[in-house]
């Protein structure tokens, strides 16, 4: 099966109100929030599109946006 | 073709008014003296479809009937007075809604448990103001068979025409006692059915905007329209507001949809009313005992007569001030302390001339305990 | 359709606070609801009052936003004339056990199809952080400065008791599980009951030292086992996660469609 490589994580930022969570449960510490605590995507090649910033987020703010990798070895 | 002649219980009639007038959907609780009802319900319903269910209080019966008159049915609950307590903030919610349903209250003696198995009328202003905050509302009642059949089929009628909780406001004797009752053809009286939109799928719809003529035409849950439904102030859409001009718009709809088509929502009868000099106001049960009284003396010569009320929410004012213009004096006769007392006095031009004839002794109120107080106020001795 | 496509987008961003366990339920909901492909015009959201309740102005569904503890008793109105309706009652603790304790146990007695989901963050956020049936003693609340010595009601055994036909529970920070939970709890036919623990940092959590949403959710992490797991019977003090009962039994509406056939037959007969 194709490894699912990532695109692009979307962040809301009119929906995202800073709490921190995706930032700090994300497993690669892939986000970060900024100056003005909204999260942001500061190490998106160390992301393995788990998803879970995207369901666990209260605000529905997050997507993860993959495509099909190469096939796995 | 016979005529379809019955020998029923008041409650009775209230339920074939009820199936006449197109009910599916019945949630209650039991409580004396309203109990037949649901009986009759449980069996008659599911004959022709229909549902029934007993639930766990008079709360959850109140808002059962909200949830299945949003998927369009026409739906009715049946109590007394403890229970019609009870379901006071469901009402209000589905006055705050506009929700057709039906709400009959075959009333006993109160407050509180009071006096289960005996007459009151004493639940007239908790029907008016029962639940919070300002609105309106509709209270129909009847001192017959016939009436009841026909007040219900009418409370089905504008349920639906106004989107609003209508009231039943029956009795223990009217409830329990048999006597005739004709049952109609279909056809003889007007029913009214549930007003969908007429607007199509994909395109916006309202909820709560009004057409041209007052009515909103309402969607089924289930359907090609989503929207919201709260007992919160809403907009259009039925999404939450605190926006004044949408808080006071609304409710100023909630009072005048109702208030302003008094004269078309007002119901009453007329006995030997013509040329009366005393004036007997009366509604139920205890309008049996007054029509009687006025029927017995007006063939000695006497001129009493009585208005029935047949509709007491809202109060028709203008009904009974025209009236009563010209009577030397008016008895309200009713089993309370006063509440429609009270209406009258505040209607007529000369409120001093009001009298109250009650009973609130658990015991029907009878034409020699009318005819007593009216020997008194005409200055002849009891 | 994507996730998006189940929301009323323009009422987000919601009224919840930062870092609020419901808006990660929200999440999960539509999640399941997306995974399961349901038709929107068939799901119809009841709830009650308080934080939770406003779940259901969110989501573009038929939504009917209730009375506080009322919303199962609604529901049952709406289920029973529309069988063919997917129903979902989420409630806010006080609002499925303390107000509405009473509807909660009768719809799982009568197992109606509808998927009630308890949304237990142990307080009532909505009126500013009063103890609930569910915080259980030795809680710091706005009504408990000395702290609780009430009993909570375990939401599952409760739920079991009652004879609900499908009871589960799961938390805020197990997302996964929470979605499949609720899509399994939608399928099922009868009354269904998801416990979902739910973070309040803002009245439960700051009142009670567990520090920030990030914090609780650690603590859901720390204090709870999967039904079964090794974790689970090495330390039975934790809470277990799973599914407790999954069951068939004869369901309300199902069972009165007999009664509307008999009923006919007789009255033709």
């Amino acid at each position: 099966m194709a490894r699912q490589k990532l695109k692009a994580i979307v962040i809301n930022r009119d929906w995202c109100k800073g709490c921190g969570i995706c930032v700090h449960l994300c497993p690669k510490k892939v986000l970060e929030l900024d100056g003005s605590d909204k999260a942001v995507v500061v190490r998106p090649e160390d992301c393995i599109c788990c998803r879970m910033c995207e369901l666990r987020c209260p605000d529905l703010a997050i997507e993860v946006l993959t495509e099909e990798g190469e096939e796995n070895a | 073709m016979p005529k379809n002649i019955r020998f029923v219980q008041g409650n009775e009639a209230c339920v074939e008014g009820a199936l006449y007038a197109g009910l599916d959907f019945y949630a209650g609780y039991p409580i004396t003296p309203s109990t037949e009802i649901a009986e009759l319900l449980s069996e008659r319903l599911p004959e022709r479809g229909g549902k029934f269910i007993q639930m766990e209080d008079e709360i959850a019966s109140m808002c059962a009937i909200i949830g299945a008159s949003l998927t369009g049915k026409k739906v009715m609950t049946a109590t007394s007075g403890p229970g019609f307590s009870l379901k006071q903030e469901a009402i209000g919610y589905a006055c705050m809604a506009e929700i057709p349903c039906v709400i009959a209250n075959v009333q006993r003696g109160g407050p509180s448990t009071g006096n289960p198995t005996h007459v009151s009328q004493g639940d007239i202003n908790q029907a008016r103001w029962g639940t919070h905050g300002d609105h309106s509302i509709i209270a129909l009642t009847a001192s017959n068979h016939q009436d009841v059949f026909k007040m219900t089929v009418d409370a089905f009628n504008m349920a639906e025409t106004y989107r609003t909780p209508v009231v039943l406001l029956f009795d223990e004797v009217v409830g329990h006692m048999r006597e005739k009752l004709i049952v109609p053809e279909k056809g003889e009286l007007e029913i009214v059915d549930r007003l969908r939109t007429s607007v199509a799928k994909d395109v916006d719809y309202h909820p709560y905007l009004p057409r041209e003529d007052g009515r909103l035409p309402m969607s089924d849950f289930g359907g090609e329209h989503r929207y919201n439904v709260t007992g919160l102030f809403h907009d259009m859409w039925g999404f939450p507001s605190n926006n004044p001009k949408i808080v006071s718009g609304l409710l100023r709809h909630l009072v005048d949809k109702i208030d302003n088509n008094v004269q078309a929502i007002t119901r009453y009868k007329e006995h030997c009313l013509e040329g009366a000099e005393y004036i007997l106001v009366s509604y139920g049960s205890s309008a049996r005992s007054a029509i009687h009284l006025a029927q017995n003396r007006r063939s000695k010569g006497e001129k009493i007569g009585v208005l029935e009320l047949q509709s007491l929410w809202p109060f028709p004012v203008e009904l009974v001030k025209e009236k009563c213009a010209g009577a030397k004096a008016v008895l309200v006769v009713e089993m309370n302390m006063g509440q429609v007392l009270t209406q009258v006095k505040a209607a007529v031009k000369n409120p001093d001339r009001v009298f109250l004839a009650n009973r609130i002794d658990g015991k029907l109120i009878t034409p020699s305990d009318i005819k007593q107080l009216l020997r008194v106020i005409q200055g002849r001795g009891v | 359709m994507a996730v998006k496509d189940y929301l009323r987008e323009r009422f987000l961003p919601h009224m919840w606070c930062p870092g609020c366990g419901h808006g990660t339920i929200l999440n999960a909901l539509v999640h399941a609801v997306e995974d399961l492909q349901l038709n929107k015009n068939e799901i119809v959201m009841v709830s009650g009052i308080g934080c939770s309740a406003r779940i259901s102005g969110y989501v573009d569904f038929h939504s009917l936003h209730t009375l506080h503890g009322r919303a199962l008793a609604f529901a049952t109105g709406v289920k029973l004339s529309r069988p063919h309706l997917k129903v979902l009652v989420p409630m806010g603790d006080g609002d499925a056990l303390a107000i509405g304790g009473n509807h909660f146990i009768h719809a799982a007695r009568r197992n109606i199809d509808m998927t009630a989901i308890v949304m237990n963050n142990r307080i009532y956020g909505m009126t500013g952080g009063q103890f609930s049936p569910l915080s259980g003693p030795g809680v710091k609340a706005t009504t408990a400065p000395y702290k609780t010595i009430d009993n909570s009601f375990d939401v599952v055994e409760l739920a079991k008791a009652a004879g609900a036909t499908f009871v589960a529970r799961s938390t805020a920070f197990h997302v996964k599980e929470c979605t499949e939970m609720l899509a399994k709890a939608i399928l099922h036919k009868g009354f269904s009951v998801v416990e979902i623990m739910s973070q309040c940092p803002t009245h439960f959590g700051r009142k009670n030292k567990e520090g920030d949403a990030v914090n609780m959710l650690g603590l859901y992490r720390d204090n709870t086992a999967k039904l079964g797991s090794k974790a689970l019977e090495e330390k039975p003090g934790l809470i277990p996660r799973g599914i407790f009962v999954e069951q068939e039994r004869p369901e309300y509406c199902e069972e009165y469609d007999k009664i509307i056939a008999y009923a006919m037959k007789e009255k033709i007969s």
